[in-house]
């Protein structure tokens, strides 16, 4: 009985930990600052979108909520995409030359980003790729190419061999069975790990960081970032920003939360 | 789990589908044995994801290491080459990067320590799937998703000095005492920055070990009890053994996080963050903005051997905990 209390307690007080926090960014990006300062817990007084309107028009957020939209609807498919074609392929060839592909594409996880981001830094200038969302695309596609291979050969190993053995004496080509077998097959893997990927792009800030100059070119995070110093202690409008770069993610959550549990976890476990 | 049921059962619904002349093969090595044969065009399927990380990933790692030699500025047709100096550099005569080394273990410490014990205690309460606990698990693992700039917003507010949530709670029921600077005391600020990581990434750790607990089976539980093996004997001779692979999992990727937690450290402390909460990667990523590339890269070799060496060393501890089961 005791420990049950216990239990209780301890879950009671990690969820006041956890929820507070998220209730005062969402009750205080619609209040003063000087309301946020006297009652942080209090319901704000009105919910007129003020500091909303001073981010989204004042701080150019919209523009840096358009540009992370064009990045990741870009560039999660593409690393998807091009992931499960050698997903697939390391999943079904046998031998020491698939190890060695399988190998070598999945190095690049333990390479920190700042060791490459140099010379990608030099490269991209070179390309012309500094400063345009081509580059940021490019750069999250490259940089989540190895965990997006890893997790997805793990699936795909899952995949009865039968399955391929019968299509192969039908005579299908490759390209059919991947379309017509193993996409198919793997949606619900494709799914957690397209979350898990749409979670680190939208995220992204050091590749913004690196390549983006001009303003009007800024992903949600690089935006955020600048309005630190911008807002210094106006936390409202920063709440507000959170709010809105948060908010396709947590709408997501909401809906398709085992997908997330599910690629994310697959993301760190298979790490 | 799943990988295991498919693996025993393929070489019996093979020779159903395939008869083949040779005997069943040995059952140890199904799956791997009887090798379809392979259409060519499928080595192509894998080139898209090679060329790329040739040319975008292993190229501008190979050529870190060239940088790292140089004394090279970023914009200068010409450099020298200056051998080991900046490696020299960096372990004896820069206190920067050494203050930024040692910030980055101190966090490492205290985010793997605690965090593994916040997401274990709290796996251990909520590892039945009754509606309470997948709620609870769902609210827990949700500060994971958000941007870690966003989280440093919420949490800059609540160790503002003057203003923030913690000093005025602290006033509000008379504990004066305990208000502090937080993140302006230069000797504490890294810990409360810990502190962060560890809110914002405990539930998705505790998920980690909800699937470890739930893949041990409910039997061992029985047997122990009918031993009358109370509830601590269970946990250290049943849960800790057999979770000794997840926790394995949760401490490699914790360490390496606290290497990686460049975002954080940004949009709590502001780019470039003062010396009292610089980590190995922001530092690199401030030489790197001050046009000192070959140093800059010199100290991304040497952040590279590290993690490698962390990773290596976790696989192996890995390894062994898996021996002992």
């Amino acid at each position: 009985m005791l420990a049950k209390l216990g239990r209780r307690g301890i879950l009671a007080v990690y969820a006041i930990i956890v929820l507070v926090p998220l209730t005062i960014v969402i009750f205080g990006s619609f209040k003063s600052t000087a309301e946020l300062f006297n009652d942080p817990f209090m319901l704000p007084s009105s919910f007129a979108p003020t500091n909303y309107q001073e981010v989204l028009t004042g701080g150019d957020l919209g523009n840096a909520f358009l540009n992370s939209t064009i990045v990741a609807l870009i560039s999660v498919p593409a690393t998807l995409f091009i992931a499960s074609l050698a997903a697939y392929a390391l999943s079904r060839i046998q031998g020491f030359l698939s190890w060695l592909i399988f190998g070598f594409l999945v190095l690049g996880m333990a390479i920190p980003a700042q060791t490459n981001m140099i010379a990608l830094y030099v490269l991209f200038g070179q390309l012309g790729l500094l400063n345009s969302l081509a580059g940021l695309i490019l750069a999250n596609i490259v940089g989540t190419m190895p965990i997006a291979v890893f997790i997805l050969t793990g699936f795909m190993k899952t995949i009865p061999q039968q399955l391929f053995e019968a299509s192969s004496i039908d005579g299908t080509g490759p390209w059919r069975t991947y379309r017509s077998i193993v996409i198919p097959l793997s949606a619900p893997s494709l799914a957690a790990a397209g979350i898990f990927l749409s979670v680190i792009h939208w995220n992204e800030l050091l590749y913004p960081l690196l390549f983006i100059q001009s303003p009007n070119m800024r992903t949600l995070p690089l935006a955020l970032l600048s309005f630190q110093g911008e807002y210094q202690t106006n936390y409202p409008a920063l709440f507000a920003s959170v709010m809105l770069a948060s908010a396709p993610i947590v709408i997501a959550y909401v809906f398709l939360q085992r997908y997330f549990v599910a690629g994310i976890t697959a993301g760190a476990t298979k790490g | 789990m799943t990988k295991t049921l498919n693996d025993d059962g393929a070489p019996a619904e093979r020779t159903l589908l395939a008869p083949s002349k040779k005997s069943r093969p040995p059952k140890k090595k199904a799956g791997r044995k009887s090798p379809m044969r392979v259409h060519p065009a499928l080595w192509l399927f894998p080139m898209p994801a090679v060329i790329l990380l040739v040319i975008f990933m292993a190229m501008p790692t190979l050529q870190a290491f060239h940088y790292a030699i140089t004394d090279w500025n970023g914009y200068s047709a010409t450099f020298n080459y200056v051998g080991v100096d900046n490696f020299v550099r960096a372990f004896t005569g820069d206190i920067l990067f050494m203050n930024a080394v040692t910030n980055n273990v101190k966090y490492m410490l205290v985010v793997v320590i605690v965090q593994t014990i916040v997401s274990l205690v709290l796996s251990l309460m909520l590892v039945r799937n009754t509606r309470g606990g997948i709620v609870l698990r769902a609210l827990f693992f949700f500060p994971t998703i958000l941007s870690s700039v966003s989280v440093a917003f919420i949490w800059r507010f609540i160790y503002d000095p003057n203003f923030g949530l913690l000093n005025s709670f602290l006033g509000a029921i008379g504990l004066e005492q305990f208000q502090g600077a937080y993140l302006g005391d230069p000797a504490q600020a890294i810990y409360w920055v810990a502190l962060v990581q560890i809110w914002a990434h405990s539930g998705q750790m505790m998920v980690v070990f909800v699937a470890g607990l739930q893949a041990i089976p409910a039997e061992l539980y029985e047997a122990a009890e009918l031993d009358g093996a109370n509830r601590r004997q269970r946990f250290t001779t049943i849960t800790w053994p057999l979770l000794a692979p997840a926790t394995a999992i949760v401490v490699a990727y914790t360490t390496i996080q606290s290497f990686k937690a460049f975002d954080l450290i940004l949009g709590i402390a502001g780019n470039p963050p003062k010396s009292s909460v610089d980590i190995i990667s922001t530092r690199i990523y401030t030489t790197f903005a001050n046009t000192d590339f070959g140093y800059a890269a010199a100290q991304s070799v040497i952040f590279m051997l590290l993690i490698v060496l962390i990773t290596v060393l976790q696989r192996r501890v890995l390894r062994l905990t898996q021996k002992q089961e």
